[in-house]
């Protein structure tokens, strides 16, 4: 397997992580930042062995942490908790299919910042909550349940181009070729 | 079914993650630094996209709204020059009846332009990332204001960069006082969606009638981070809360935190 979709996987995570420092779109009263890494740890962990999401997750994670305001590593459990789940099911889900990885994207959208949200309050740690966040989730859930099918079909591109291709079948069967002369 | 791999890469990732969320404050902000590095080339490019940007914009303006923009910054300078010198004979006369009285004289505040750069990529915290480290002069807890009103205080300090903790953070609390009426009171984090309207809550330190909508909040100096006087913004509203020991007031914020570009960092 070619390493350069993996490579594309962790650069797209790194700009994805500083593009939420960035963009601070409004929706209605709410300001919601445009978190995809969800997304992200979704594709790898359909297409990717595990110690790559591992890596995805604890790469991703610490680069959040390090620019937001939060304690160090708040961020990678909850995202290889979404990895670890899907990888174990992955030969149950239909991968292919669009609506499933929206499904899935919206999904992890939703179960990253809760899953922080939990990680936060366990730990005692100061940060702002009310019940505003129901509508930020769900918002999360709608952005990254848009934008997975893109990502698959993004990374699927990548992978077709850098990637080996699968070795087309032939109508050659050796349980039907004629010998001729004598055995 | 997990098998033996399986449980080896959750182990690791679990034990990784305490770790790091037990690491000492100086061992994570070392890490935090480092792993800020990685981003300092996207900071860059960033920067660069904006100067390229503005600089585009600015040759699609005319020369004639180029001259009435000059000249309308002539007559704000002037009239800025007249307020100036009014407030130089009022702090000197200040100073002096300071000393009569043997009072300290006040310090007058030094400023340091700086860039915002970056926001809170969560919605767990407010800050921001200001261009303006400790190779600068940053130094933790200096506030941050703009020419409208308060803004923060310095957060945390790297060597090229600053977080700025803003007002409605949880590690941003700000003793203020109302200008009119001199009630004592604090602005705490905030509890609700970050408003547009930039309203934050204070809570008066005893029941205030006096307080109404349309008094002006500024620094009181109380607690040794930001020098007194400092515009912080307007009342809104009241209400009494606790059985009406306390007011509560909602103060709409003198600085746009959501539009938020240069920033002045008071500076020793």
């Amino acid at each position: 397997m070619s390493w350069i979709p993996t490579i594309a996987l962790f650069l797209v995570a790194w700009l994805a992580a500083f593009a939420q420092t960035q963009f601070r779109p409004v929706v209605g009263w709410l300001e919601t930042p445009v978190a995809v890494l969800p997304a992200l740890m979704v594709y790898a962990a359909l297409t990717h062995p595990l110690p790559a999401v591992a890596c995805l997750a604890v790469f991703a994670g610490l680069s959040l942490d390090a620019l937001s305001a939060g304690p160090l590593g708040i961020s990678v459990l909850p995202l290889f908790a979404i990895g670890f789940v899907l990888h174990l099911r992955q030969h149950l889900i239909l991968r292919e299919q669009a609506y499933a990885q929206a499904w899935l994207g919206a999904a992890a959208g939703v179960a990253m910042p809760l899953g922080t949200w939990v990680l936060l309050e366990l730990g005692s740690h100061t940060f702002i909550t009310g019940p505003f966040l129901i509508v930020q989730f769900v918002i999360l859930g709608l952005l990254n349940g848009a934008v997975c099918p893109g990502v698959f079909r993004t990374f699927d591109a990548i992978r077709n181009v850098f990637d080996y291709q699968p070795l087309a079948e032939t109508s050659f069967r050796p349980d039907r070729e004629i010998v001729r002369g004598r055995r | 079914m997990l098998k033996r791999a399986h449980y080896w890469v959750l182990g690791a990732v679990v034990a990784l993650t305490l770790v790091l969320l037990n690491l000492p404050p100086l061992a994570a902000g070392r890490l935090r630094t480092g792993i800020r590095s990685l981003f300092l080339p996207l900071f860059g490019v960033s920067g660069a996209g904006q100067s390229f940007v503005d600089r585009a914009s600015f040759s699609a303006l005319t020369r004639a709204s180029l001259i009435s923009e000059i000249e309308r910054l002539r007559l704000t300078n002037q009239w800025l020059q007249v307020a100036a010198d009014q407030g130089r004979d009022a702090l000197a006369e200040n100073d002096r009846l300071r000393a009569l009285i043997s009072w300290q004289p006040r310090a007058p505040w030094k400023l340091r332009a700086a860039n915002v750069i970056a926001r809170e990529p969560t919605t767990w915290w407010r800050t921001a990332t200001l261009d303006f480290g400790s190779r600068d002069g940053a130094r933790p807890n200096q506030p941050v204001l703009t020419s409208a009103g308060l803004v923060g205080r310095l957060r945390e300090v790297e060597p090229t960069q600053s977080q700025v903790a803003l007002i409605g953070d949880p590690e941003c609390g700000v003793s203020v006082v109302v200008v009119e009426t001199r009630d004592p009171g604090v602005i705490q984090e905030s509890r609700s969606a970050p408003d547009p309207d930039g309203l934050v809550v204070m809570r008066t330190l005893q029941h205030s009638p006096a307080t109404m909508a349309g008094h002006h909040v500024v620094t009181s100096g109380l607690g040794g981070v930001f020098p007194a006087g400092i515009p912080v913004g307007q009342v809104v509203d009241t209400r009494s809360v606790d059985g009406g020991l306390f007011t509560e007031a909602r103060i709409r914020l003198g600085a746009n935190l959501n539009q938020l570009e240069e920033v002045w960092v008071v500076a020793p």
